[in-house]
């Protein structure tokens, strides 16, 4: 059993399209082992798409001793932590620039991303991840751009954690020197509290939602680094207030930074990828490693 | 309701300590959360009894110490509680508050037999 994940290792499974396979699996620094690629999820029928509906593995239970007392003080997170921390040296490898999309539902992620994707996969190579609760519907939109891109459907779950992404990358051979989008679950809470090993978090948010949402949800736009404020050429049929909402993200997160997009029109869109040019500099020209 | 994920970390932490030490069922789990942060309370006792069915942590009771919100001031140069995550300073009206404590979430302790 792995001593981190508490999953299994005597069954392998072919999923169609996906090949049995043995995952590399790392946790904690130093502790990388594998094991088959088999148990917390189901590989569906669909090709690329991974099912974490299932729930958790129950344990054995050993012999009784004396009742007592046990000082933990450890981070409820901290698995998820050391998953994320995994996640990011093995993109490192790679030298793979990763941005973690975060938004409620609607706000056009996956066309935003479907746009960029086309946008930018001349100059970089580009894989996606998607995260939804059900259907591969966002990863077929993904692949019909030529990029690869593995669905992660989260069943129940409300959000992408690192562990999940980390299934997803044994899935993605990503091609040094590129740029992966992970889409989470849309969701303006949940997420927040998640490191994935990305680089930065991003937000979207469309001018159809309230103004006021940065101050409604704020976990979120202080976990994210860029709001991109979407959709803005609808802003001359609605009554959206773009600098009392700019004014809000920026209360509950004084070092974030905004950009004006319309995946439709394509206003700002040039900005946003300058902004991926200069952020991921460090991580795509990394520095020659000694032989 | 990502607190059920939270109490699955949860499971995961007490099955680790399990690995280490010998016991065979969980009294008690106590946990720290802060006021400020993303997880609600409510939520993590609703979903404790469904999620811990069939795990190491079955029947065990939750205890939730809640953790008030304090930040430092860097205009009064002190410690000043917090009633909201991004509120200004009580005391001297200071927009920018550090936040300090408020936002925790951990597994502080066990009582095992």
């Amino acid at each position: 059993m792995c001593t981190v994940c508490g999953c299994g290792t005597d069954v392998s499974t072919k999923a169609p399209g996906l090949g049995s396979r043995v995952a590399a699996h790392s946790h904690d620094r130093g502790r990388e082992h594998s094991h088959p690629h088999s148990d917390h999820h189901h590989h569906d029928p669909v090709e690329g798409t991974i099912d974490f509906g299932s729930g958790i593995a129950g344990v054995d239970l050993p012999g009784v001793s004396q009742q007592r007392t046990i000082r933990i003080e450890r981070d409820i997170l901290s698995k998820n932590n050391a998953f994320a921390d995994a996640n990011r040296s093995r993109l490192r490898t790679t030298g793979t620039f990763a941005l973690n999309f975060v938004s409620s539902p609607g706000s056009g992620k996956t066309s935003l991303l479907v746009r960029a994707v086309n946008d930018l996969k001349a100059r970089w190579p580009v894989a996606v991840i998607e995260g939804d609760q059900q259907t591969s519907r966002d990863a077929e939109r993904i692949r019909a751009t030529g990029a690869p891109a593995v669905q992660i459907n989260t069943g129940k779950g409300c959000h992408l954690d690192a562990h999940m992404v980390g299934h997803a990358l044994d899935h993605l051979s990503l091609a040094p020197g590129g740029l992966l989008f992970i889409e989470n679950v849309g969701n303006l809470v949940c997420p927040a509290a998640f490191d994935l090993g990305e680089a930065h978090k991003v937000v979207v948010l469309s001018v159809t939602e309230g103004e006021d949402k940065p101050l409604k949800y704020p976990d979120m736009f202080a976990a994210s680094d860029l709001m991109l404020l979407n959709k803005v050429d609808l802003l001359p049929h609605l009554e959206f207030d773009v600098d009392a909402c700019v004014a809000a993200a920026l209360r509950v997160n004084p070092r974030i930074q905004v950009l004006k997009i319309s995946s439709r029109s394509g206003e700002g869109l040039a900005a946003f990828y300058a902004w991926i040019a200069a952020h991921a500099v460090a991580t795509i020209e990394p520095v020659a490693l000694p032989a | 309701m990502h607190e059920m994920s939270l109490i699955e970390s949860v499971v995961a932490l007490v099955e680790d300590e399990r690995r280490k030490q010998d016991f065979s069922r969980v009294r008690l789990i106590r946990l720290a959360v802060g006021v400020l942060g993303h997880a609600e309370p409510s939520a993590l006792r609703f979903c404790f009894d469904a999620v811990t069915r069939g795990t190491i942590a079955e029947g065990a009771r939750l205890e939730i110490e809640q953790v008030p919100g304090r930040g430092w001031c860097g205009t009064c140069r002190q410690s000043v509680s917090l009633r909201e995550r991004f509120a200004a300073c009580p005391v001297c009206g200071d927009p920018v508050v550090r936040m300090t404590d408020g936002g925790e979430l951990r597994l502080s302790e066990l009582e095992v037999e």
